[in-house]
């Protein structure tokens, strides 16, 4: 008894000097942090799908301010729950925050913001070869076709749409993705719009049970299965077809016409929907003729009531600077640009954000 | 000076021996205060999914994050299905490169070859999951599912569309990444054995053939369980490179050329995204499962080792 106390000392005789080795080390690191006007680092996490454009405007804007943010793309869900247990300074989603994450967020750190940031649209790749033209669909066949409920491409359905076609008598390969996204909840969100059995059998998620045939893991792996599997149909980010020149599907928008996807007709779809002032609004099936249907914002998300004044101003700018002049960076990146009206809602919403009850920014 | 410190050495250990042997202790203690936290934290953040399903979350085929209505039936199926169409390739291959690393081959051959074997190992299973990608998916979907489904469609395991991605070339992904631990540890557990023992069988009369079936893999047989268990082990948990060609679709198909997921595959995929305490506590349940799992393979393996071990010795 008397030897094993005796070991447990020298174990803890070791732990000590370690410890206090460690505080040794640690402490001289801890002091240059005093010197006066400390650089104001940010740090964001969330959503994937706009990290790059993201890099890029907080890349931008160091340059131009010093101000340094630091953004973790960690997927939509996980900027959501960063977000709500106050680890980062602003979350990141391409969905909309459900009733129960905001009363969760609301009751740790008061309201919170979805402020859009940019938008996205989700393109419809397919693999036909030499079927003599472009693809045409309509929401309701897309719907049946990832119902498996049409299950050939020489149904009559797509057929009446695509009168010039050759379309083979092959089943369609579905292609989805298995991975929980972004791009999964926008196009599922259309879906749910177009189509009543869709929205009772399925519904609108980042993830949901698929009738479909092949999971692809992220873009790449959703692309990778359409390029490899003949008869096949998937959906990505367009931002990801245009980069890779995928062939991508016309779809019929709300006003009956056939639109390919591109940025301008992804900008377009703000001008069709009726954005609320707190801007939790999708953008699928617009209802603008021009109009590409299957379109999100991609928000960040950010506490009205801000706990730290260098910080919170040196968000408020930031966010101010990226719907302004960082817009400019987005078609480079095959990002589509905020539209004009969605501009206005968001320049409200960010001077809505306050410290100690004083707005951080005014016009 | 000579004899004092090894005097004082016998009557008390010196303090260096002492603070290391604690030191080793409290090392040991670590690991298992490690696994009781993963533990009890995997439990608190499964419980709202454990307290809604019970038993019925691994019976359940459904997974539908809308509804929240989640089971673990097809992965744990995709799991095991998975591992079993690795081992049937891995093990026959594996041992036989063994016997002839270890029996067989001239030094300059085996030199090499064991060398490529433990440079495979160490291939991340991302890379190997993209090369099974885009390499080994499409030669997969054609000439071989083609094939087969065409000659041997009549059989539930070869029906269905060929897409390439599903159970065969996860299993065929998974047989690739343990064959090189199967080989390497079964060839140097066929090296212990000591070589009075082929020789006294060689002095009998045996061929070289019987030398090998008869002395030197009844001698190790529990190296070579412990071997395959091993690769097991690794096949069971592999995520990264089975979620890039299982083709990630929840369903419960006898055929082979059907899609499917496992509990890694799917835990991976979805968690990042996933949201609400029931969706997030299905998930973490399903690594319970597998952890699980991981440990009944374990347990039997022990027993088989133990079981082999004592047969060898009431035989002897």
């Amino acid at each position: 008894m008397q030897r094993f106390r005796k070991n447990w000392f020298a174990v803890l005789a070791v732990i000590l000097v370690a410890a206090v080795g460690l505080a040794g080390c640690s402490a001289p690191a801890v002091a240059p942090a005093k010197p006066p006007a400390p650089p104001v680092n940010l740090t964001g996490a969330g959503a994937t799908f706009p990290a790059p454009l993201y890099t890029k405007w907080f890349d931008e804007y160091n340059k131009l301010t010093g101000v340094k943010v630091n953004y973790q793309a960690i997927g939509s869900g996980g900027g959501i729950s960063q977000i709500t247990e106050g680890t980062v300074d602003f979350g990141a989603s391409d969905g909309i925050m459900s009733a129960d994450q905001i009363s969760k967020a609301e009751t740790k750190s008061g309201p919170i913001l979805h402020i859009p940031m940019t938008s996205g649209a989700v393109a419809l790749i397919y693999n036909l070869p030499n079927i003599g033209g472009q693809l045409k669909l309509t929401g309701d066949v897309l719907a049946n076709i990832y119902l498996k409920k049409i299950v050939k491409w020489n149904d009559p359905a797509i057929a009446a749409l695509n009168p010039g076609l050759k379309l083979p008598d092959a089943a369609i390969a579905v292609v989805y993705r298995s991975d929980g996204s972004g791009t999964t909840y926008i196009f599922t969100n259309y879906l749910s719009k177009v189509s009543p059995e869709w929205k009772d059998k399925v519904g609108n998620a980042t993830s949901v049970k698929w009738a479909g045939d092949i999971g692809g893991e992220k873009s790449a792996g959703v692309a990778g299965q359409v390029q490899q599997n003949p008869n096949s149909i998937g959906y990505v980010e367009l931002a990801y077809a245009l980069q890779n020149k995928l062939a991508v599907a016309t779809l019929q928008n709300a006003a009956g016409k056939f639109i390919e996807p591109s940025l301008a007709a992804t900008t377009s779809a703000a001008e069709g929907v009726t954005l609320p002032d707190d801007m939790k609004v999708m953008l699928t099936n617009s209802s603008n003729p021009d109009a590409y249907p299957i379109v999100g914002f991609t928000w960040l998300l950010v506490y009205v009531n801000q706990k730290d004044q260098a910080k919170g101003e040196a968000l408020v700018k930031t966010m101010w600077w990226a719907i302004h002049d960082g817009q400019k960076y987005t078609e480079a990146l095959s990002y589509a640009s905020l539209a004009p009206s969605a501009v206005v809602k968001a320049e409200n919403a960010i001077l809505s954000i306050k410290y100690q009850g004083q707005p951080l920014l005014s016009r | 000076m000579p004899g004092t410190p090894d005097k004082k050495s016998v009557s008390r250990p010196r303090i260096g021996d002492r603070i290391f042997s604690n030191l080793t202790l409290f090392f040991a203690l670590l690991i298992l205060l490690i696994i009781a936290g993963l533990l009890v934290v995997l439990n608190i953040d499964a419980w709202p999914a454990i307290q809604k399903f019970g038993i019925s979350f691994i019976t359940s085929i459904s997974w539908d994050p809308v509804r929240e209505e989640f089971g673990a039936l097809p992965a744990v199926y995709g799991t095991l299905l998975s591992s079993l169409i690795g081992l049937v390739i891995a093990v026959p291959v594996s041992l036989g490169s063994a016997i002839f690393l270890s029996e067989l081959s001239p030094v300059w051959v085996s030199r090499p070859v064991s060398f490529l074997i433990e440079m495979l190992a160490a291939i991340p299973s991302v890379i190997i999951g993209l090369w099974g990608l885009f390499v080994m998916v499409p030669f997969i979907r054609d000439p071989i599912e083609k094939y087969l489904g065409a000659n041997l469609g009549f059989f539930p395991l070869f029906q269905g569309p060929p897409f390439g991605v599903g159970f065969l070339s996860a299993g065929i992904i998974l047989a690739i990444m343990v064959i090189p631990i199967i080989t390497a540890i079964s060839r140097d557990v066929m090296h212990a054995v000591p070589s009075t023992q082929r020789e006294a069988m060689l002095a009998l009369g045996a061929t070289h053939w019987e030398m090998i079936t008869g002395a030197v893999l009844p001698y190790c047989r529990s190296g070579l369980v412990g071997a395959v268990i091993l690769g097991l082990g690794r096949a069971l948990g592999e995520t990264m490179a089975v979620t890039m060609v299982i083709g990630n679709s929840y369903k419960l198909t006898a055929s082979l050329f059907s899609p499917g997921a496992t509990i890694a595959s799917k835990v991976a995929s979805e968690f990042s995204e996933a949201s609400g305490d029931l969706y997030i506590g299905s998930l973490i349940t399903l690594a319970l499962v597998l952890f699980g799992i991981t440990l009944l393979v374990n347990i039997i393996a022990r027993l088989l080792v133990w079981r082999s071990v004592s047969v060898k010795g009431t035989g002897e």
